[in-house]
């Protein structure tokens, strides 16, 4: 899916997380953005994921022990330790990302889920399609290296080259701009992260117009600063530690060109509150008018 | 507001639209850690007109609003009913009951032309095999690995070989039938997988499997039990193969959509070759679950040759019936 393109010449490089998003048209018309499961977060999930299967594993074998030795027929354990490793090599994946969160603890874990790519509905069949391929993808590899490990020297060679072409599969996701494993790429899959926001305290409800008006900013002090800035600014008051509000206050202060008045960081969160109320709603203004000021560098709004 | 200030419009606008958006949340974090079934009729009502007006408030707010808390959150909530609202699937028995009565037939329909290619390397290869060890004996050793052979080599006695295929312990056959069918889907799952690349491990999967069991015929065709190994071999066989070939071919459709896409592009290509050759690999494992029964059971209990056949012809009857007839219907 097409990003919307910025202007090249201005625009400065993209960084990482938005080189990562993804924009999904709803069917109501409005544009909602995704943003890919970086490599290091697939990685963590899945290691997570994998501890808990060998666990699981672990704990298998041990009941499958424990149940032959109170039996003393091995019959059901050796048939129930081969179907649960089945299973667990198998289906704990598609298990687990058919839920209604698409998403394995691991993923949980991490804040992300499966989606389909075409924004649409997520199939069993996709789910099983992007897993069974984990064959290819973990359990081949670590038979090769297995063969390499075990076997004498033409074999640990045979296992090597293996494992070099298995690698392909492994580090796929490394080498594409989506960080589609096989497995996504046949199933039509991606992994988004999927990071809950919270809403923050509204700045402008603890605002009344009066405390603005105290300062009484000038047009000029107010187009000084753009959206970026002001978002940064909003950041920091939510942030609410006293030593980055003095420092910021100063720059703001130096910036428009204000006399520090000194006193404690109380006044200066009370100027900067007053500042971002009164610069937010002077360029909510301008956007009501169609002119968006991006940054301090745009000469536009 | 009585002051003239412009403390127009966003202010009321969120404090307008909080309560909703909080139900929202409330609504999908209920979806999302209970379960759907626990929406009342109201709730079914609402979920979408809430996830509506947060959408058209996300429009509003990206357009008015600096407030990057605000549009950060509502963006997510917005993409999480979206997911919710469009992404949602059909209650479990309805899709395993669809893969039954159409998905399964109609994927399995969906590469006929593979299936006949993959039965027909095999066919070949076997055929292969079978020459080879034909007339030079010696290439059985370098085609069958003594552990899959076990003894029943060209050396072999013919009783020897009789034994083997009408004799065998009764004892603890519930674990053979499993093992036979672990490892067996582990196979097919793996030659599905490696479909990926072009479909040549596939091939060669498929080839080396067919191979080795033209060879076997070799070793048991001398000796006149050929009629014997048929029997013994196709009253699981006839699923088990045709599980193992419908695999191959489902690697192959994989292959075959990758390397040559056609109209689509690629990616599209794969995809749909992908979840449709899923959807006949849970098929290939349930066969293979039939299959180990029939051989863990059936070929143990039962050595007449002529019920082994008409057990084995039953089982590809009902195969074929079934992956060229069924849901024919429902799909209109």
């Amino acid at each position: 899916m097409p990003v919307a393109k910025r202007d090249k010449s201005t625009a400065p490089r993209p960084t990482d997380a938005e080189r990562r998003t993804r924009a999904l048209v709803t069917p109501e018309g409005v544009t909602l953005h995704l943003r890919l499961a970086g490599a290091g977060s697939r990685a963590g999930a899945f290691t997570i994921d994998a501890v808990i299967m060998f666990v699981t594993l672990i704990a298998l074998t041990v009941g499958a022990f424990l149940l032959w030795g109170s039996t003393g027929n091995m019959g059901p354990a050796s048939i129930i330790w081969l179907l649960g490793f089945f299973l667990l090599r198998n289906f704990y994946f598609t298990l687990f990302e058919s839920g209604t969160r698409a998403a394995t603890p691991g993923k949980r874990a991490l804040k992300l889920r499966v989606v389909a790519r075409d924004g649409g509905r997520l199939t069993g069949g996709a789910i099983l399609a992007r897993n069974l391929m984990r064959e290819v993808e973990v359990f081949l590899p670590l038979i090769f290296l297995l063969v390499a490990q075990a076997e004498g020297f033409s074999n640990r060679w045979l296992g090597l080259i293996g494992l070099g072409w298995t690698a392909i599969f492994i580090f796929m996701p490394l080498f594409n701009r989506d960080r589609l494993r096989a497995g996504d790429l046949l199933a039509g899959t991606w992994v988004v992260e999927n990071e809950r926001p919270r809403i923050a305290p509204d700045l402008l409800a603890a605002n009344d117009t009066a405390r603005i008006d105290a300062y009484a900013f000038t047009p000029q002090e107010l187009e000084t600063y753009g959206q970026f800035e002001v978002q940064r600014l909003e950041e920091v008051l939510h942030r609410n530690d006293p030593d980055t509000l003095t420092t910021v206050a100063g720059v703001i202060r130096r910036k428009i060109g204000r006399r520090d008045e000194g006193g404690s960081w109380s006044h200066d969160r009370a100027f900067l509150e007053a500042y971002y109320a009164a610069t937010r709603l002077h360029l909510e203004r301008r956007l009501l008018f169609g002119q968006r000021k991006r940054d301090k560098f745009d000469s536009a709004g | 507001m009585s002051s003239a200030a412009p403390a127009f419009g966003v202010r009321h606008f969120r404090a307008e639209r909080e309560a909703d958006w909080q139900r929202l949340e409330a609504l999908l974090d209920l979806v999302e850690k209970k379960s759907p079934k626990r929406l009342t009729n109201d709730d079914l009502v609402e979920l979408p007109r809430l996830y509506r007006a947060t959408l058209s408030a996300l429009s509003i707010a990206r357009e008015t609003s600096l407030d990057a808390s605000m549009t950060a959150y509502l963006e997510s909530l917005s993409t999480r009913a979206y997911f919710i609202l469009y992404g949602c699937r059909e209650p479990l028995w309805r899709q395993i009951g669809g893969f039954f009565l159409h998905g399964w037939p109609a994927a399995v329909r969906g590469m006929f032309g593979e299936t006949l290619l993959i039965a027909a390397l095999f066919v070949a290869s076997a055929l292969a095999g079978y020459f080879l060890v034909a007339s030079d004996p010696a290439w059985f050793n370098a085609l069958v690995s003594g552990e899959m052979a076990n003894g029943r080599d060209m050396s072999a006695t013919t009783e020897f070989l009789r034994r083997s295929l009408y004799e065998s312990e009764v004892d603890g056959l519930h674990v053979f039938a499993t093992q036979l069918f672990t490892h067996n889907s582990q196979i097919a799952i793996m030659a599905f997988a490696l479909g990926f690349a072009f479909g040549i491990p596939t091939f060669l999967l498929i080839a080396s499997n067919g191979v080795m069991l033209g060879a076997m015929y070799a070793a048991f065709i001398s000796k006149g039990l050929g009629f014997g190994l048929t029997g013994w071999l196709m009253i699981h066989g006839s699923t088990e193969l045709f599980a193992i070939i419908l695999a191959g071919a489902a690697g192959l459709h994989i292959g075959r959509a990758v390397a040559f896409p056609g109209q689509r592009t690629r990616l599209a290509a794969a995809g749909e070759a992908g979840r449709r050759a899923a959807l006949v690999m849970i098929g290939v494992v349930i066969m293979l679950l039939v299959a180990g029964l029939l051989e863990g059971f059936a070929r143990q209990l039962i050595t007449a040759d002529y019920a082994r056949y008409a057990i084995a012809a039953t089982m590809f009857a009902i195969w074929v019936v079934y992956f060229a007839l069924g849901g024919r219907r429902a799909r209109g």
